[in-house]
């Protein structure tokens, strides 16, 4: 064993037991703040491991689109919807918990089995054979994924209108608006929700 | 050498953990961050995928690329969704939220 695979291993391991227990942090916390900020340490650490598969380009992508913004993204929805309620206890909570643990157990077992016994048809050329992945994943984009391609994007357009749409705080206007002004085009019918409930 | 073996089994550690978070946590925000946990864990199985078994064109990082559109854009609907709810219902619990529960 020469001084890389030693390297690549002792990193997989770091990368690897870093991941697990920042995702067991997210879950298991019970303040939602540390668990947002683990979410990150999970995201960094994915990347790490995306970089010893030799993909440079899809790792800094994650952390681009993932630490940069939908870990900030739910760290802004934690503030807005910042309440601190106590959960009302559920009977039988420790049930559920329990059964949930076992099943994902259960699932890792099924997994980790099929994963190890599985004979996987191992390419035999060299996983570094190409030198520039950002030429490869750009050929592709644009030869044999152009139309998921220009879909991604027309998603992301109705991503962000959906989420403008949904997330506008509605206007309470002081007396209860007349006929034509919900009715003209270009302003969408808004719910006095104070006045009419009062 | 490290194995293929290895990232499948970490991806299902993970895809685990999102799945217990997913069912068991109560505030709707830790509900989507296990979903991100569980798409992370799909993204380096295709990521491993693409390095062992097919080296030469490397379709598992498309996918990945694709895979994290996808997720940007649930992340950003699903927190919108969130806060909509909480105006409606002034709760994060997911055990209130039960309007369309017969």
């Amino acid at each position: 064993m020469n001084l890389a695979e030693s390297v690549q291993i002792v990193s997989f391991g770091i990368l690897s037991v870093m991941m697990i227990a920042t995702a067991l942090g997210v879950v298991l916390l019970s303040n939602i703040v540390y668990s947002a900020f683990l979410l990150g340490g999970v995201f960094l650490s994915i990347s790490g491991l995306y970089i010893l598969l030799n993909a440079d380009f899809v790792a800094a992508a994650q952390i681009l689109i993932y630490v940069g913004a939908i870990n900030v993204l739910i760290l802004f929805a934690i503030m807005l919807v910042n309440k601190k309620e106590d959960f009302s206890t559920l009977p039988n909570r420790w049930l559920r918990q329990g059964s949930t643990a076992v099943v994902c157990i259960g699932l890792f077992a099924l997994l980790g089995t099929m994963a190890l016994i599985t004979p996987w048809q191992l390419s035999t050329t060299s996983p570094a054979v190409v030198e520039n992945t950002i030429v490869v994943l750009g050929e592709h984009f644009f030869s044999d994924f152009l139309l998921p391609f220009e879909l991604a994007s027309v998603l992301l357009l109705m991503a962000m209108v959906g989420a403008i749409v949904l997330a506008r705080r509605d206007f309470i206007p002081d007396t209860l608006p007349t006929e034509e002004a919900t009715s003209t085009s270009l302003t969408l019918p808004e719910r006095p929700r104070e006045l009419t409930t009062k | 050498m490290i194995q293929l073996q290895y990232f499948l089994i970490l991806a299902a550690a993970l895809f685990c953990i999102g799945i217990y978070g997913l069912v068991t946590s109560r505030n709707a925000v830790r509900v989507l961050m296990s979903i991100e946990l569980m798409l992370n864990a799909v993204n380096i199985n295709l990521m491993g995928f693409s390095n062992y078994l097919d080296p030469g064109e490397i379709k598992g990082q498309v996918f990945t690329v694709f895979v994290i559109t996808v997720a940007a854009a649930e992340a950003a609907v699903g927190l919108a969704i969130i806060l909509a709810i909480y105006r409606n219902r002034n709760t994060i619990d997911m055990e209130q939220f039960n309007l369309l529960k017969w």
